[in-house]
This record gives structure tokens, sequence and C-alpha cells, in this order.
């Protein structure tokens, strides 16, 4: 019994915990894209530029507030900057969509025209940003670290294994929790909300309804902005923030976007969990999980990990090779909001 | 002079014209339907009153304005509705949510026309929630000409309302038209079941290639030897 609830604390320290966090905020990210797949019909490849931008203009905020000596307490102060970074964002997608995007619209691009243009973006913001704020690590999360640390695990509990919780994991889940909801009122009860979903399920029939595009375009980038600095911020806030691994983290983030269904954003947070959890538990060493299951004796040597953790985004790949080979229009059938 | 009118137009897709001096139009209150063979150029006569074609001669005019050069949603604010023959519902909004988006330039209280509209198709309100990709195609049809008629327009076009539906259906939607343009409603429209059509018309205009072969009431046009053995199979 103990030897069991020992496999379940490792288990929950190393995957489970971690995976709510690490899917929250694929969601979040694959969300933003799927909007705009829905809505703009191409697949943005500067969302992960866009959230690494977010970040950065949240931890420059977060930088000025310290500076001046306010915190938010045990809460990471990058919380109090995240609506300056939100506005920042949301000030870049629009710029960029009067700059870029909107000429493409004028001339009826098709699709993988977009797709490119994306991709310049996606390279014009990675050199913004590391123009700005360098190409290093940067720690900007403070407050209390832990809410829940292995060593008061263990002695609240007698186990030999301990279980952390970290506060930027908490924050992370239930900030993701609160921004899902409000993304379904939106999209379900509001007048704006509604005329989105129109304009992606039947763009002809919209225009006959009186529904202005630009304008929903517009809402689309807002939302989107404020998703991609929400989902970067947390991300950077969980592990460290450094420019680069937002183009890392584009894959896990389109894979988690198909995986659900590209259009569909119940899909999107669905296809976040399922790529965060494959990713943890492909690399996750059973070593330690066997160890106690086994009888004694038959603990096994190796690590029993079933792929290194450097290979964890081929994890990804395969996954998104798999639905795409299986079921192309993921899990849940995509295409409109 | 009818209310509504396309006078004259000649109109196409990219080189050659399809419309040649081609001219509809509809009185209030009254049906007026558009017939003719396979490729004569219906649909684009509809969608050329309508805006969705420019026009190279001729002109639009409703209520004796001229209105050739207002793009098709801004016709839609004047007072045209359109349902288009293809793709005229959101088939993954719900039926009130379909009926709402008809509504999307009201910014009035326009929950009397949303009763109005489950009055005229009380179908619809018992499938009020459900997704409109789910229904029936009559029931599609009923929510494509609900969603038109929320912005309680002044004209109605309809291009092939009953495409596609069984003829039980056929004959409910066309009762339903017939109620429509009893309140006061303009309906032009395009259909292939001619006689049906004609039947129920108060103008008909057959349309040959892109002209008006013959342009009489609907009765008239029924008892017409000529159009009868031609357009109307004997």
């Amino acid at each position: 019994m103990t030897d069991f609830l020992n496999v379940l604390a490792l288990l929950s320290n190393f995957a489970i915990v971690p995976g709510l966090a690490y899917g929250s905020q694929l969601a979040l990210g694959a969300l933003g894209v799927t909007l705009v797949y829905g809505v703009l019909r191409f697949s943005n490849f500067a969302h992960g530029e866009t959230m690494s931008f977010g970040a950065m203009a949240t931890i420059l905020v977060t930088w000025a507030l310290q500076a001046r000596g306010i915190s938010l307490g045990p809460l990471p102060t990058a919380l109090l900057a995240l609506p300056v970074g939100i506005a920042i964002t949301i000030g870049l997608c629009l710029v960029t969509d009067r700059l870029v995007y909107r000429y493409y619209r004028q001339e009826k691009t098709q699709p993988v025209t977009y797709l490119i243009v994306s991709v310049g973006l996606m390279f014009l913001l990675g050199g913004l940003i590391r123009f700005i704020i360098g190409p290093n690590d940067q720690v900007f999360n403070d407050g209390t670290r832990f809410i829940l640390k292995a060593g008061t695990f263990k002695a609240m509990t007698g186990l030999d294994q301990g279980l952390a919780i970290k506060t930027s994991q908490s924050i992370t889940v239930v900030t993701a929790v609160i921004i899902v909801c409000v993304l379904f009122w939106f999209l379900n009860k509001t007048r704006a909300g509604k005329s989105m979903r129109a304009y992606s399920d039947n763009e002809d029939l919209a225009l006959l309804s009186g529904i202005n595009p630009e304008r929903v375009v517009m809402v689309t980038w807002i939302i989107t902005g404020a998703l991609a600095c929400i989902a970067g911020t947390l991300y950077g806030l969980d592990k460290s923030y450094k420019p680069f691994t937002f183009l890392q983290l584009l894959l896990p983030i389109f894979a988690s976007a198909i995986v659900g269904g590209i259009g569909n954003p119940f899909g999107a947070i669905a296809g976040g969990f399922v790529i965060a959890f494959s990713e943890l538990f492909v690399t996750f060493a059973y070593k330690k999980v066997l160890a106690y299951l086994l009888p004694s004796g038959f603990a096994p040597d190796g690590l029993v990990q079933l792929l290194s953790t450097d290979y964890k985004f081929a994890v990804s790949f395969m996954i998104l090779v798999i639905v795409l080979l299986i079921k192309p229009t993921g899990l849940f059938s995509g295409r409109t909001l | 002079m009818s209310f509504l009118i396309g006078k004259e137009m000649s109109a196409g897709y990219g080189g050659s014209d399809i419309l040649h001096t081609c001219t509809i139009g509809v009185e209030q209150g009254e049906i007026a339907v558009v017939v003719g063979p396979n490729g004569a150029g219906k649909s684009t006569a509809m969608k050329a009153v309508f805006g969705m074609l420019p026009l190279r001669k001729g002109s639009v005019l409703m209520g004796d304005k001229d209105i050739t050069h207002l793009k098709p949603q801004e016709r839609v604010r004047y007072g045209m509705g359109f349902v288009p023959q293809n793709n005229n519902v959101f088939t993954s909004l719900t039926v009130q949510e379909n009926l709402e988006m008809g509504a999307f330039i009201r910014r009035d209280d326009f929950s009397d026309t949303l009763t109005q509209v489950f009055d005229l198709f009380p179908v619809l309100k018992e499938k009020r929630s459900q997704a409109a990709g789910e229904l029936s195609g009559g029931q599609r049809q009923q929510v494509a000409v609900g969603r038109a008629l929320m912005t309680q327009p002044q004209v109605l076009m309809l291009d092939e309302p009953t495409a596609g539906v069984s003829p039980i259906v056929m004959d409910e939607l066309f009762d339903r038209i017939i109620e429509i343009a009893r309140s006061g409603i303009a309906i032009l429209m395009v259909e292939q079941n001619a006689k049906q059509a004609l039947s129920i018309a108060d103008k008909g205009y057959v349309l040959v290639q892109g002209s008006n072969r013959y342009t009489d009431t609907g009765s008239a046009l029924l008892a017409n030897p000529n159009v009868r053995k031609a357009f109307l199979g004997g």
C-alpha cells in the first residue's frame, strides 16, 4: 500500500503536476493558433514569437515594477505586469495585421502565402526580441517559489517520495481555467463572439448578414494577442524565459492544435494536454516506479526511459504524424470555431 | 415601374457576358419567379440584382432609388434579404444563433421578429438549440429563409429555395413563401420547379441564354402554349 502511494506521489511530482501546468501553457498557445486559423484561415507560424514578445513585454514591465519596489507579496510581480504586457502584445498583433496581413487579405491571397508571410514575421519578431532583451535566460519569477515543498509533503504523509507544487504551476492552471471559461463565454454568449463563429463557419453568409469582416479580424487579433502574452508569460514563469525556446515550442503548440482539430477551441485544449502528458510520460524514467512495484531484487538497473528528454519534441512530432495519418481532422473535427 | 427592378442588366464573369440586357423586377407584396433552362443565367441575374456581380450595363432600382453601386452588405441595410442556393446556413451555429446572426445589423430589440419567424416556421422553435448543420434539407431552408427575414427586409430574394427537398416539404415551403408575401414583402425567386412556382407567382420571367424570352403574369405564362411546350414539359 505504501509502495503504491509512493508511486503515486512519484508520478504526481514528476509527470502529473508538471503535465497539468505544461498542458495549460500549450492549450493557451494552441487556442491562439486555432483562433487565427478558424477566422483568418492560415497557420500562424509567428505565434510562438508573439508569445515570446508578450513574455518579454511583461518581463520589462516586471523589472520596472521591481525597481520601484512594488511586489505582490507571495505571488510573482509578473502578474501585476501582465495586463500591461497583454496590452502591448495586442498592440503588436494589431500593428502587424495593419502593416502586413491586411494587404494580403485585400488581395485575397492563398493561405499558403499567408503561411510564408507569417514565417517571415516570425524571424523578424525573433530578431526584434533578441535585439531588445538579448538571447540569454531571464529569471523574473519572484514571490514564494513553492506552495507545497517536497520535504513538507514527506513530513505530512510519511512517504519516501516527495511532492512539490510550484507557485507558478498552480498560477498557470488557475489562470488557464479562468481564461478558457472567459473565452468560451465570449464565443458562445456575446454578439461579437457569435459573429466570430459565424464568420469562421461561412464567410459569404456572414457578409450577407452584415457582419463586418474587418471587425471580426480585429477582435480575433485582440484575443490572440492576449492569449499569446498570457501563455508566454506563464511558460516563462514556470520554466525560465529564453527567447530561443519559443521557436521550439512552436512544434508542440501546432501539434496540440492539430491533434485536437485545428480551428476548434475545445480541441486545442484537449490537444494541449494530450501532447503535454505524452511528452512527460514517454520521457519519464520508470526505474523508481518499477522498484516500488516489483518484488525486491527485480528492480531494473537502467532508467527504463522510453525516450531521452532530449528527444521530447520527437513525441509531439510522432503524435502529429499518427493523427494526420489516422484522423486528419483531429480528435474533435476542426475547421470552425 | 416595379418596386425593385434590375433594368436591362448586362453582366458576366471574366470577359464575356452571361446576362444580355436582362430585366427582372418585383412589386411589394407580390411574388416574382424567374424560370428557364439550366444555364439561362437565372442565378446570375439574382446575383446581379443583389450586387454580388458588377453590372457592365443597366441599373438596379429600389423604390425609385438607384442602388446599382451599393455593395451587397449595404443592400442588406437598405432592406434587401438574400437566401443563396448553397451554404445558406451557419452549420456549426444553433438555429437560434443563425437567426440572431441574421439580425446582426439590428441594434434594437429583435425578439418580436424572432417570435414571428418561429410562428412562421414552428419546427425551428422546437429545434432552436440544435446546430443548423444537423437539420434536414427542408428545415435548413427554413432556417435560411428565417435568417434573411430577421432584418425585416422589404425585398426577399430566394435562389432555388426548394432545391433538394421532398415534394411535400416543397409545397409546405411554397405556402410559407406566399404567407411572407402577404405580409407585404416583395419576393423575387429563382425556381427549378417551374410549374409550381409559376402557379403561385404574380409575375413570371422566362430567361433563355441570359435574355428575357417571355414576361407575363404567372397564370398567363402557364397558359401560354409556347411556354408550356418549351419550358414546362407540355
